[in-house]
């Protein structure tokens, strides 16, 4: 247990709050801790994870993408206009042209990352305004409605009816949301590719010197995360039944706000899929609680921003005291970091 | 020592290439449209400039000191319903000059705190600014939305108006204050022992702590002053816009990361000067500008922004490269 905590503090300290709130909310509502609930907030946060592990993979890496939200966005257009040039298409086309087009828009990132030499930050933030831009552009903010019907239906994993009528249900997001995190998981606990990946997320340089593929690096992790960006923004069409050029502009320091408290570290070499889960999970279930006990919806943002800076300042904060005399070393060096 | 020698000495490596650009993009309008070359479109451009131009400068101190600083826009917007409240308390459109003070005071305040909560969380407990910006940020959001039930304050008296749209001689009274501004920033960086720090944290923190620099006193100082340009900004943009509403300039945040970058700010921090970020927000300006009169929209402009970011760091490799070149070859 111990070990557990030193090993991977942020993600033991979060599960530890999680649970306390969840206590806490099963306690105070007896809405919070029911089918229902946990499904919608699974249906809800799908998207949000997928876009989340993406973003970790880049994080791992030492990188940071600002443009997935926006290249979701992107491939949803264009593959909507596909679908219609094809004549309908189906799921398998539909994952398939999404991933492709999401991958095609991380390499972009990846191409001019490594070409230029320049940090992340700064060709994401290019990549933001220029995917954002010519999409506004050429769609002239026009929405999509006429879409392939397999793209709209709903499909669900899991329904049951509870025994005072109302439903609760999963949807495909949720399965497909699954598949991602598992896929991530394997990615980057699995295979080398992954563990070169953290190597050459700590420290490129020595990564570079024990013969680590920088390029390889780049096109995984921005490759990865575009990836995911487009299957998020296939299934955000599913959810939403429409294609709304700036409907996820804004969405991608949501999730990445998430994703760090999670214990993914700006910086590189740090993170977990398991963490990336808990940090999605903190944001929804902080707004999910604040929700059903009737706080008003305009006070919710403000309150999540609030716990997250807590959540930050206490989690370097107090364990720093705790394991002061022992690990004075290693707090320090995390602290250089 | 050559003519470019000593101009980048004085001005940095960075003006010479930045003005050359500037050259290049206000001949090539001025040949696609002669709308362009007009007291009209200047003044205009004049107009638009400061707010993008007050938020860049916001961001440049942060970037400087190698962090960031993603709460700018609502620390403006708070800072902005600041103001408006005082201007309310007292009458509205009726509100006295005492009043107007005593709101841009506040509105500083505002500003002033909420950066040094973050600059103290970045000191103090050694998160990442991006990190605690944005919480900042998504915090500053939400307590606005929550104050305007997302709505927009309007109703302020006749003199704020000269703030937004007066001139001064034939100058826009917001270029006045963002001059003011420009050459307050270069002033505190090139010539105070704060500025001095600024670039030393931004290089190398941990050897400043060591050189006996306090560190921690200058993070918390580097984003409360970057609090209080954000309320000089949001100032200006009730002025402007007549109104305060949470989610006003919302689009600029990105682009005033863009214009520092544009303007030679290292990423990393420690490196980078004023004067050719001005140059940049310049650039970028006409650029919206010169698009918008050749009948292209808004949107269009976000995308050249992107794009010439691009262009721009491909150039400075291709420089990079061809300068070693050549002092490989001499």
């Amino acid at each position: 247990m111990r070990d557990l905590f030193r090993t991977y503090p942020v993600e033991a300290r979060l599960s530890v709050v999680l649970f306390l709130m969840i206590l806490g909310l099963s306690l105070a509502t007896d809405t919070f801790l029911t089918l229902g609930n946990i499904t919608s907030l699974l249906n809800n946060n799908a998207v949000n994870l997928i876009w989340a592990v993406g973003l970790l993979v880049v994080l791992i890496a030492g990188g940071i993408d600002i443009s997935f939200a926006v290249a979701a966005s992107v491939v949803q257009y264009v593959a909507a206009q596909i679908f219609m040039g094809i004549g309908g298409g189906s799921w398998a086309i539909g994952f398939l042209v999404a991933a492709a087009l999401g991958i095609g828009l991380g390499l972009v990132n990846a191409l001019l990352i490594h070409g230029f030499r320049v940090i992340s930050i700064v060709i994401t933030i290019a990549t933001f305004n220029a995917f954002f831009g010519l999409l506004m552009f050429f769609t002239k903010g026009r929405n999509i409605y006429n879409l392939p019907d397999w793209w709209t239906d709903r499909i669900f994993i899991f329904e049951r009816q509870a025994p005072d009528g109302s439903w609760s249900e999963l949807n495909l997001s949720v399965a497909v949301m699954l598949a991602c995190v598992l896929a991530t998981w394997a990615l980057i606990r699995l295979t080398t590719l992954g563990r070169q990946l953290y190597a050459f997320g700590d420290n490129p340089e020595g990564a570079r010197r024990s013969g680590v593929n920088i390029w390889q690096m780049q096109i995984v992790a921005f490759g990865w995360c575009g990836m995911m960006a487009g299957i998020g923004g296939l299934m955000q069409v599913n959810i939403a039944q429409e294609v709304v050029p700036n409907a996820l502009y804004g969405r991608e320091l949501d999730v990445l706000a998430a994703v760090v408290l999670g214990g993914a570290r700006l910086g590189g070499g740090r993170g977990t899929v398991v963490g990336c889960i808990l940090g999605v999970m903190f944001v929804a279930i902080t707004q999910n609680g604040l929700n059903l006990l009737g706080i008003s919806p305009f006070a919710f943002q403000m309150i999540i921003g609030a716990a997250i800076l807590v959540a930050i300042s206490s989690s370097n904060l107090s364990f720093q005291l705790w394991n002061r005399s022992r690990d004075t070393e290693a707090r320090l060096k995390e602290n250089a970091t | 020592m050559s003519l470019r020698e000593r101009i980048h000495a004085v001005a940095g490596t960075e003006t010479l290439p930045l003005l050359i650009f500037l050259g290049l993009v206000f001949l090539a309008f001025s040949l696609a449209t002669p709308l362009f070359l007009t007291g009209a479109n200047l003044r205009s451009m004049a107009f638009q400039m400061p707010v993008l131009g007050l938020l860049t400068l916001a961001m440049l101190v942060p970037i400087l000191s190698g962090g960031l600083n993603l709460a700018i826009i609502y620390q403006a917007n708070i800072s902005g319903l600041a103001l408006a409240w005082t201007l309310i308390q007292f009458g509205g459109p009726d509100a006295g000059i005492g009043a107007f003070i005593l709101g841009v005071t506040l509105a500083v305040l505002v500003g002033a705190l909420s950066g040094a909560v973050m600059g103290a969380v970045v000191a103090y407990v050694g998160a990442h600014p991006i990190l605690v910006s944005l919480a900042m940020m998504i915090f500053l959001r939400g307590l606005g939305e929550f104050l305007t039930r997302g709505g927009d304050i309007s109703g302020f008296p006749e003199f704020v108006n000269i703030l937004g749209h007066g001139s001064l001689a034939g100058i826009p009274v917001p270029m006045i204050i963002f001059i003011l501004a420009a050459i307050v920033w270069h002033i505190m960086l090139k010539r105070t022992r704060h500025g001095f720090s600024v670039y030393m944290v931004g290089s190398n923190i941990k050897a400043s702590e060591y050189s006996g620099i306090h560190t921690r006193k200058t993070l918390v100082t580097i984003y409360a002053i970057s609090g209080v340009i954000c309320a000089i900004a949001g100032i200006v943009m009730a002025a402007r816009f007549n109104s305060v509403r949470v989610g006003h300039g919302e689009a600029l945040l990105l682009v005033t990361v863009l214009a520092c970058f544009l303007g030679g700010i290292d990423p990393f921090g420690g490196f980078g000067r004023v004067l050719p970020v001005a140059i940049a927000l310049i650039i970028l300006q006409a650029l919206s500008s010169g698009l918008n009169l050749i009948g292209a929209n808004q949107h269009l402009s976000t995308a050249v922004w992107g794009l010439f970011l691009i262009a721009v760091m491909a150039l400075r490799w291709v420089g990079l490269r061809w300068r070693s070149r050549q002092r490989k070859g001499t």
